[in-house]
């Protein structure tokens, strides 16, 4: 009985994990059916930190400028002043867990601040790294 | 007393009453005196937003404005310009941007009997199509007596767009005088 409730408990704790596992492993077979792979989490951190420059205003972009260096902490957006919640995995167990959402995301973000859609080997990477904090 | 008196004094109360109706401040106007409120089709404020798509969509990264602060077309011209919505980019597929737009579209100032959204109306050019609510000229003269420092300089508030800052209801589509605080300042005292 006691086992029973051990375990049942476990894997109901293990759900929103797997759920992200779930999410990120989908994202990921898809790239890599588009060629992409094998992905970093070391080179997703460096794509993390890069700045660029925005071809219109001239300004400086960077990932960090509003999820910030340190992605087990709050972010916050620069302009509405938004909090954003932590994206990595290990403090935030909703992050990552619904495609459809990580696409939105990325097709927004990386418009935005690189002035490009990211490749399949660049949002897979981006993803090895978040799974990885 | 007698049946003249009677017919008077209630003429006289009627009247009193009428006038105290529309010698309310301006605010207590969009809320209705009492005869309005009775006998009056409009509802206080402005609509609120209902819609939870919408709330988590739109309210990801700012206040979810309520629809009833512009008219459709401004909503159709926004919807249209989603990867430079103010300088970001807030691209969504076409199938969900059509469920926001049509909500948006279905629920504008130019529809809705909502006070605030027909005096937005009222005050705004035919040919006027302003994608930003703070630019529409009756918020800008309800927003007339502000100061920087409250405002732009006041790092609790920062900028005129974030309304629930100082308007503790905006969520609620509510947004008397009565209920704002300005962080670092207080409550809105009418001079």
């Amino acid at each position: 009985m006691n086992r029973k409730l051990i375990l049942v408990t476990a894997l109901i704790l293990a759900m929103p994990l797997s759920l992200q596992a779930g999410a990120i492993s989908d994202l990921q077979a898809n790239y890599q059916a588009k060629g992409a792979g094998p992905f970093s989490a070391v080179a997703g951190e460096k794509l993390w930190s890069k700045s660029f420059t925005d071809a219109k205003s001239g300004k400086m972009r960077n990932c960090t400028t509003c999820h910030t260096a340190d992605l087990t902490k709050l972010g916050k957006h620069v302009r509405t002043g938004k909090v954003i919640e932590p994206m990595a995995v290990s403090v935030n167990a909703k992050r990552f867990t619904e495609v459809k959402k990580i696409k939105k995301w990325f097709v927004r973000n990386c418009k935005w601040t690189f002035g490009r859609e990211c490749t399949a080997q660049e949002k897979g990477d981006f993803l090895a790294f978040f799974s990885s904090l | 007393m007698n049946h003249k008196t009677l017919v008077i004094s209630l003429l006289i109360s009627a009247v009193m009453l009428s006038i105290s109706g529309t010698a309310m401040s301006d605010d207590d106007y969009e809320r209705g005196g009492f005869l309005n409120r009775w006998f009056g089709d409009s509802k206080p404020g402005v609509a609120p937003v209902e819609n939870p798509y919408y709330l988590e969509e739109c309210g990801s990264c700012h206040f979810a404005y309520q629809p009833g602060l512009l008219p459709a077309r401004s909503w159709s011209k926004l919807m249209a310009g989603l990867d430079d919505h103010f300088g970001e980019n807030a691209e969504l597929p076409a199938e969900d941007a059509k469920i926001l737009e049509d909500y948006l579209v279905g629920n504008s100032a130019d529809k809705s009997n909502h006070k605030r959204s027909k005096k937005i109306m009222k005050r705004m050019p035919s040919t006027d199509t302003p994608l930003r609510i703070t630019e529409t000229r009756y918020f800008i003269k309800k927003h007339d007596e502000l100061s920087r420092n409250m405002v732009q300089g006041n790092p609790q508030v920062e900028s005129i767009s974030r309304c629930d800052s100082c308007h503790k209801q905006a969520a609620k589509g509510s947004f008397e005088e009565d209920e704002i605080e300005i962080p670092g300042f207080g409550r809105w005292e009418d001079d």
